[in-house]
């Protein structure tokens, strides 16, 4: 069976040319970065290089990127540092529908003594930007805001809210796991002092992070040891992995059109086919601006994890939002965060492609879909009844 | 991805008995939308008073699917005694397990199966003094205080994932921490079968009495059925049928299935039901 994987928010193919660029790094130029000799010194130069590509994807300079293990790393350690380098302020701005790696660190800080702000959404999923501007005061340490949800594809104005911040001398964090490779950054244009990203959201391999610090940022590092990053974190670099983000980054460049064309389209039409064939459904976050390959759609009276367990009998992978698949026992924090009522949340599911989806794979979606749906609804004690009062 | 077993697959991909029952002799609907997962159960008896069909329409996840399904399976053929003493744990057991997390599907199936047969009844078992401890999934202390007994559930972990209270706000994982304390506290001479001081003869058969007269007759006088102690041979219970009981096909099962688990579990592990000729 073919897998036709529609889950590329929660982690993507490593693309093949990336994955060519890093096969020689494992036995052939197994060299130390840090070594005096030239075998060691030709993985340094190529190190060097990667570090290029990934500052020119995002319009920085090379000496702005900190390559770390992960997403979370970045973002664990952008926070503990702005709160190291403001000893005496104790508030921090972020949102109620950050990714666990800000949402629960804040949660932890919490306990640890610090005030925390969690600014509200609102039901499209727009970010409550008033309220944003009244929590801004002389005791915030740091703003944490994501660049875009990796639930619904909601992108916030985080640039707008980095120049407010920044006015006030307030540092701005963001969490652009999601928006790296799928919306234009241009950290030269921006007043962003430090943004996390990772390698797997974009084609490149598990396991590598990066972390943007603006120069002239004051930083405090969170891994301390050796000197690579120039003291800003400790530890032998990944060298495979950072040469394929490297590679991975120069690849997003060059596809961000097509993310933007093609694969948006895909998105779109995948959206409107099931709107069409399918009742009582809404797109979570639909009306907001949104990450072109993103599409979180709720079907009333279903429960997530059934539509995902009858689409992977077809070889389709998507995620959901219901309590049962989060092992919690609540939906989403993030739609629960936009109002979405219960009926919809539990069913909500989020497709998120990449460019290497066909429009084949996007019929069999919607030809597989419409069925599954409505054989989860007879069975569903709420459905019957819903659809009589529908019509008195 | 959750580790499901071939059964629960199966159960779930080709669900049995899903649907309502016109005139149903017992129905009813547990759970909510907003917790996750719900379960309507419904079934008719035939004139033997044995379940000859039963249905379900759930709104939840695979396993609560195949949970759901397995129990209207399970049901068929049986009365609504030997019904009754269908736990969350056959449910999960006929499935070849669940995982942790999800064995609050088996208990909801349980929950349904319960207030269908108090439909059936007429009556309600559930005592009016029992008070919500978690507000976020509508939980109450008797309800988790019989999941902690049936399951030996030991942590709040463990109560979130049978019963699913704890799982939201987290607020009343103290009152949940307290239950546990309490049924273990007064559960501690049966984890201590050495300790527990030794029935006299004398006492053994004032307790069977007083089970069959408070927990047993009234449920068998429901249909229309009795039960009267004859004697008590060392752990041999003698009992003899009386009612519907006396000519009813399934009155073998009933006092196997019934009488002898409240007993069992009432008394002494160790005592066996008998019947004597009338």
């Amino acid at each position: 069976m073919k897998t036709i994987y529609l889950d590329n928010n929660a982690t993507t193919m490593v693309a093949p040319e990336v994955l060519d660029e890093m096969l020689p790094y494992f036995s052939r130029f197994y060299g130390n970065p840090s070594s005096m000799h030239r075998f060691g010194g030709q993985v340094a130069k190529k190190l060097s290089e990667a570090r290029e590509k990934v500052a020119t994807a995002i319009g920085a300079e090379p000496d702005e990127i900190i390559f770390t293990s992960c997403g979370t790393e970045s973002d664990n350690t952008a926070i503990l540092s702005a709160l190291a380098v403001n000893p005496e302020k104790r508030h921090i701005i972020t949102t109620r529908v950050e990714h666990p790696a800000v949402k629960t660190l804040c949660e932890h800080l919490a306990e640890k003594g610090y005030l925390i702000t969690a600014l509200e959404v609102d039901s499209d999923g727009n970010l409550n930007m008033d309220q944003y501007e009244k929590s801004l005061s002389s005791d915030t340490a740091v703003v944490s805001i994501m660049w875009a949800n990796n639930e619904t594809g909601v992108i916030f104005p985080v640039e707008r809210a980095a120049r407010i911040a920044h006015e006030k001398g307030i540092l701005f964090h963001t969490d652009a796991v999601q928006a790296i490779g799928k919306i234009p950054i241009a950290m030269r244009d921006n007043t962003i002092h430090m943004l996390s990203f990772s390698g797997h959201k974009l084609h490149a391999q598990k396991g590598i992070g990066v972390l943007y610090i603006r120069r002239g940022t004051r930083f405090s590092p969170y891994l301390i040891g050796g000197h690579q990053e120039k003291g800003r974190r400790g530890g032998t670099e990944n060298i495979p992995a950072i040469i394929g983000l490297g590679k991975a980054c120069e690849l997003a460049g060059q596809n961000l059109t097509e993310e933007n064309s093609r694969v948006r389209g895909l998105r779109d039409r995948l959206e409107n086919e099931i709107f069409k064939q399918i009742p009582n459904v809404k797109v979570n976050g639909g009306r907001a601006p949104r990450l072109p390959n993103t599409s979180n759609i709720s079907f009333e009276f279903v429960e997530g994890e059934s539509i995902l367990l009858l689409m992977d009998q077809y070889g389709i992978c998507a995620s959901s939002g219901s309590a049962c698949t989060s092992g919690s026992l609540q939906p989403s924090h993030v739609l629960r965060a936009m109002g979405v009522p219960y009926t919809m949340a539990h069913g909500s599911i989020r497709f998120s492609l990449s460019i290497y989806n066909t429009e084949d794979e996007i019929d069999f979606v919607i030809d597989t879909l419409p069925p599954i749906i409505e054989k989860l609804r007879q069975m569903s004690p709420y459905w019957g009844s819903a659809q009589t009062a529908c019509k008195t | 991805m959750w580790e499901y077993t071939d059964k629960v697959r199966e159960h779930f991909l080709n669900p049995r008995n899903v649907g309502e029952i016109e005139d149903p002799d017992g129905v009813a609907e547990v759970g909510s939308i907003a917790c996750g997962d719900a379960l309507k159960l419904a079934f008719k008896l035939d004139e033997n008073k044995r379940i000859k069909d039963a249905r379900f329409k759930t709104f939840g996840c695979a396993s609560a699917i195949a949970s759901a399904s397995a129990l209207t399976e399970m049901l068929k053929g049986k009365t609504v005694e030997e019904a009754m003493a269908i736990t969350n744990k056959d449910i999960a057991d006929y499935l070849g397990g669940l995982p942790p997390e999800k064995m609050h599907c088996s208990v909801l199936g349980q929950e349904a199966l319960e207030k269908a047969i108090e439909n059936y009844r007429g009556v309600s078992y559930k005592k009016p003094e029992e008070e919500i401890v978690c507000v976020c999934f509508g939980v109450t202390d008797g309800e988790i205080e019989r999941a902690i007994k049936q399951n030996h559930l030991a942590t709040i972990e463990e109560v979130t994932n049978y019963t699913k209270a704890g799982g939201g706000c987290k607020s009343c994982h103290e009152k949940i921490q307290a239950i546990i304390d309490r049924v273990y506290a007064a559960e501690k001479p049966d984890n201590q079968p050495v300790a527990r001081p030794k029935l006299s003869n004398i006492q053994k058969i004032r307790m069977i009495e007083e089970t069959i007269e408070s927990e047993i007759r009234p449920s068998l006088k429901h249909d229309g059925g009795d039960v009267e102690l004859v004697d008590v041979v060392g752990n041999r219970v003698l009992v003899a049928t009386r009612g519907a009981c006396a000519t009813c096909q399934a009155s073998q099962a009933t006092l196997k299935g019934f009488v002898e688990w409240k007993l069992k579990e009432l008394v002494s592990p160790e005592l066996v039901v008998e019947e004597v000729a009338p």
